[in-house]
């Protein structure tokens, strides 16, 4: 096998639906598009089919650059690519950019054709279900009848129990990382701090802000600081800044950053603002807060795993504190007790809940045997069907 | 497969002992599954479903390639996460000995299960005898390889032993093997188990209260 590299140069597509998305909120989008990058080939018997679910404040550009960059830029470059473990030289990957999102998807950004007007605050909430529910159609456009895996982190995580429990007959294999199937009060209170940081924004304007040409740079950039702050574990910030100042030897005893870790989250906070909306930032992390399977099955989420039927695998990180080992084993709980097929890898790692994004040996290795694995059913499948 | 067979430490004898004591069909969770070989043998001998548990890490990718479920957790933690009475058999082969609190692992056993199948080395065997007693020496042996400083075995047991606790326990013992390393059994094995038995097999379920009529 060749070393694993680069997808290479990547291009968006994107997708347009006619039919009108009945959502959750009780809305209603009539038209809408979705943006998404795919990598690999399809196959004959389009078996070969893997979806990637993205994370909060991620997009469809999950591996590979665009052109004119010089250096990949994917978000899932690590993992997604040939030689790598979501081999693109085996498997047809897809990555869609969820609706409400602000990479070309229809979101908040997006121009209302009622209106003539971006959507702003009136862009319906959008749940995992109805994300779901829209990459079920974007599957149906693309030719693919049953994914041979669907798979995410985190937020992404969420979308693959979704997908499990609404389409359990379009998937054979779910695979859940550093996710949960509900937050806890504190994952919903630190959401809620980023998303007051945002509305507060003087320059929000109730969401309008597209009208008045400005942009809550302020309070979004509040919101990622907080929000990476809880990505890390406080190991991993120790160890990356300690108490290090930043370019001197002792206080200024004043309020501009002295600390290092100061300057990176500010850093982290203006990259982000750059690139991402705030109406989109509010859209996601209410999206994250309602999700909760169990909540339409009797309150237990084995009633609501009692529907699935894929084959699942479910991975944790152990200084995850944000999505904790315990939420991943609560799935594998509620999977076991339905008898279906699962296994679970506890990850070892310092980088806290952004290590899903990482290259860890036993992750990575865990990852290729699971895709090992559907690579060789899904020859046989072939040996006994072709 | 011989390969495989050999780093669980089980021979296919064994696997064939176990295999004959699983009905077919049955829903399996077997303890210390290492790289998942046996129960991809009892998937593949009488298409067992379940759940391989381990906690080394460099096994779980193994367990994941041999076709075989397997859930990291330390068995030293208990089976919390696993439902009462889920399980038809609960498997726990050589993996006994190295447990902090065996009596407890034994107990969760048959909480989440209906039968449970426990094979150990048998501490009391001629040969450890011989090199405890004569030499004065703690013994290493195939099934024992470890020097007394570096090994994972903390409780070690011999059959006696492990019957008493049974019977402590009120679990009633439904069958029980003890074998050399070669799988071989003879009149001596069956005569004297605890001295002549190098690996013990047992299959174990609770006591249930019998009325007589």
């Amino acid at each position: 096998m060749n070393k694993p590299h680069s997808v290479g140069i990547v291009e968006p597509k994107v997708a347009h639906f006619d039919s009108p998305l009945e959502l959750t909120s009780k809305s209603r989008l009539d038209q809408y598009q979705l943006v998404y990058e795919t990598y690999g080939e399809l196959n004959s018997d389009a078996s070969n089919a893997v979806l990637v679910c993205h994370a909060l404040s991620s997009d469809h550009h999950a591996a590979g650059r665009h052109a004119g960059q010089k250096q990949s830029t994917g978000w899932w470059d690590a993992l997604v690519g040939p030689g790598k473990p979501l081999d693109t030289e085996r498997f047809f990957i897809v990555c869609s950019n969820n609706l409400g999102g602000c990479s070309g998807s229809t979101g908040p950004s997006s121009i209302n054709p009622d209106t003539n007007k971006p959507y702003g605050p009136d862009f319906p909430i959008v749940t995992v279900s109805d994300w779901v529910e829209s990459q079920a159609r974007l599957s149906d456009q693309l030719g693919i009848q049953q994914w041979a895996a669907v798979i995410g982190g985190s937020l992404g995580g969420m979308q693959v129990l979704q997908w499990s429990i609404s389409f359990p007959e379009r998937v054979r294999h779910a695979i859940v990382i550093a996710s949960t199937a509900k937050l806890t009060a504190q994952n919903i209170g630190f959401n809620d701090v980023a998303r007051q940081a945002i509305r507060t924004d003087p320059e929000f304007f109730d969401g309008n802000y597209y009208q008045h040409g400005t942009r809550p740079r302020r309070g979004l950039r509040v919101a990622r600081m907080l929000g990476h702050i809880t990505y890390l574990s406080d190991d991993s910030m120790a160890h990356k800044f300690g108490r290090s100042l930043q370019q001197k030897a002792k206080f200024d005893y004043e309020f501009t950053p002295e600390f290092e870790v100061e300057s990176y989250l500010r850093y982290k906070g203006d990259q982000f603002v750059d690139r991402f909306d705030a109406n989109t930032y509010l859209l996601m992390t209410k999206a994250l807060d309602y999700f909760d399977p169990a909540a339409d099955a009797d309150g237990t989420l084995s009633g609501a795993l009692s529907a699935a039927s894929a084959n699942f695998l479910v991975v944790s990180f152990t200084s995850d504190w944000r999505f904790s080992v315990e939420r991943s084993r609560e799935i594998v709980r509620a999977l076991q007790s339905n008898k279906l097929n699962v296994s679970y890898a506890e990850v070892e790692s310092p980088h806290g809940h952004d290590s899903f994004l990482l290259s860890i040996d036993h992750y990575t290795s865990v990852l290729r045997a699971y895709m090992n694995r559907i690579h060789h059913d899904l020859n046989s499948y072939g040996e006994v069907t072709g | 497969m011989s390969k495989i067979l050999h780093q669980t430490g089980l021979t296919r004898h064994d696997y064939q002992v176990i295999s004959d004591w699983i009905a077919p069909n049955s829903h399996v969770m077997d303890l210390g599954c290492g790289n998942g070989a046996l129960l991809k043998h009892l998937q593949q001998e009488k298409n067992v479903t379940g759940y391989g548990v381990e906690l080394d890490p460099s096994k779980i990718a193994q367990c994941i390639e041999n076709g075989v479920n397997v859930i990291q957790t330390n068995l030293d933690q208990g089976l919390d996460h696993f439902n009462t009475d889920d399980f038809d058999y609960v498997i726990l082969s050589l993996t006994l000995q190295a447990m902090r609190n065996p009596k407890a692992l034994l107990q969760e056993m048959m909480r989440v299960g209906k039968q449970g199948i426990v094979t150990f080395p048998n501490f009391a065997h001629w040969r450890n005898r011989l090199q405890l007693g004569l030499g004065g020496y703690m013994p290493v042996s195939e099934e024992l390889p470890h020097k007394w400083y570096d090994t994972p075995n903390i409780h070690l047991c011999t059959i006696k032993d492990f019957r008493a606790l049974c019977e402590q326990l009120d679990f009633s013992i439904e069958s029980s093997l003890a074998v050399h390393r070669t799988g071989r059994q003879g009149l001596s094995l069956k005569l004297m188990p605890n001295l002549f038995g190098e690996i013990a097999l047992c299959r174990f379920s609770k006591n249930t209260i019998r009325y007589s009529t």
